[in-house]
């Protein structure tokens, strides 16, 4: 029995496949998704989204977003996602650095420049938490603690 | 007929004026290939949320789950949100938009009797509504050549706010449909209220689901909330998409008008190039003419 999933960000589909299940970070928690859940549509927060199958566990990063459930399949449809395993950290690592220094000289006029900012700033963040969390020694990652 | 110098020069100008549309020709072909990669990568999604959204309209009592999706009694303004270039030398791309808005929403054809405000989006169909005199409500122009989600979300929350706060009853969106490099059409699509299989080529977007009429969600963190939060932002990216779509069918048709101009202007280069041969032999052919005249006029003698 498993159940279909989907993560879509807005530039691509970054993994579909049919799971045993799915733990997200739902705006009021984290929660696991099996297969024949009830219908259930929910904000994501940022966080770590794993998806489980066979034993196997992969491991995305999620900067909000939307998930929708149906009892046989998941649609997330996240602002950003990325595979852990596929993240650069050196990047990740610049990136945050440059979005403290700009946040740094002080808050920009413009709301949605500095919102854009911000968001960069915890994307940037949550990737490199990801990183050394998930990926460090050889990359086997602890199954599921929370 | 021209005298050979006048051709000579009519000539040149016509070569430089291929030369132009060649390079224009070029560099759309190039750009167009990058607005269809954006459209294709984004339509994933844009797929996604559109489904996403029309389970939650086949949701019982739609009207009263969120003001967004409520139809309103009586429509009292319309608004269009009509989305153009900024550049011409397009072949018909910008006037073909203008040309259906105005069809579309033509007060005194009766589909659409509401008085009609418009937001122009790209700076011909800004200046091509003004010399039409519609009311225009505001502009974006100078959209990035591959706008982000960002860049042009300004536009959809214009359009959600002004339907919120009872401004307009309803919302379209007229943009370009890009069918094929050959092929792109003017399309209408209602924007607010949030109708589903209404006017436009919204088929494509969705997906047959092995399930029925959706069971009611449970929804987390609450229903006003969620859907305070996703339907805005879908019809955002409806905008998005549409911009997309648009960009592309501009490119697409700027490149075919300077494929043509091209060969016209060879053509024509052609033609004039024959008849300058002709005055220049014609020329040739009087001199020698006279020269012989006076041999013979001296050796008569």
């Amino acid at each position: 029995m498993t159940i279909r999933c989907e993560i879509v960000s807005q530039d691509r589909t970054v993994f579909t496949g049919d799971v045993d299940i799915v733990v997200l970070p739902g705006a009021a928690g984290e929660m696991g998704i099996l297969p024949k859940h009830a219908p259930v549509l929910t904000t994501l927060k940022y966080g770590i989204i794993k998806v489980r199958k066979g034993g196997k566990e992969e491991l995305f990063t999620v900067a909000g977003g939307v998930a929708e459930v149906q009892p046989d399949i998941i649609t997330i449809l996240a602002d950003a996602a990325e595979n852990v395993d596929e993240i650069d950290e050196r990047r990740a690592e610049a990136a945050r650095k440059r979005a403290e220094e700009t946040l740094a000289k002080g808050v920009p006029a413009d709301t949605d420049v500095y919102l854009a900012m911000e968001a960069a700033l915890r994307k940037s963040n949550l990737r490199l938490d990801a990183v050394r969390r998930y990926r460090k020694g050889g990359m086997r990652m602890p199954t599921s603690e929370n | 007929m021209a005298s050979a110098r006048e051709m000579r020069l009519r000539i040149k100008s016509v070569k430089n004026i291929s030369q132009v549309t060649r390079a224009l020709e070029t560099v759309s072909a190039s750009k167009v290939r990058k607005a269809i990669n954006a459209v294709t990568a984004t339509r994933s999604y844009a797929t996604k949320a559109w489904q996403v959204l029309k389970h939650v309209a086949e949701q019982p009592g739609r009207d009263s789950l969120h003001p967004l999706l409520a139809k309103r009694e009586s429509v009292k303004n319309t608004l269009a949100v009509v989305i153009t270039g900024d550049r011409g030398l397009a072949g018909a791309y910008n006037s073909n938009v203008i040309r259906f808005t105005a069809q579309r929403f033509d007060p005194s054809t009766g589909s659409n009797p509401a008085p009609v405000k418009y937001i122009a989006v790209g700076r011909k169909g800004r200046d091509l509504l003004i010399r039409r005199r519609k009311d225009v409500i505001a502009e974006f122009s100078n959209i990035p050549a591959a706008p982000t989600f960002m860049d042009v979300s300004a536009i959809g929350r214009l359009a959600v706010d002004s339907f919120k706060n009872g401004e307009v009853d309803e919302v379209y969106l007229v943009y370009t449909d890009f069918i094929n490099m050959g092929r792109q059409i003017a399309t209408v699509k209602k924007l607010l209220p949030l109708e589903l299989g209404g006017e436009g080529r919204v088929e494509e977007f969705e997906q047959k689901s092995a399930n029925g009429p959706a069971a009611a969600y449970e929804y987390e963190p609450d229903q006003k909330e969620i859907l305070d939060e996703i339907i805005p932002r879908f019809t955002a990216l409806q905008v998005y998409q549409a911009i997309l779509e648009s960009q592309a069918s501009e490119h697409a048709a700027r490149m075919i008008a300077m494929r043509n101009a091209t060969d016209n202007a060879k053509e024509l280069v052609g033609a004039l190039q024959l008849a300058y041969n002709k005055v220049r032999q014609q020329g040739i052919t009087n001199d020698i003419l006279d020269i012989v005249g006076g041999a013979e006029a001296l050796s008569a003698k």
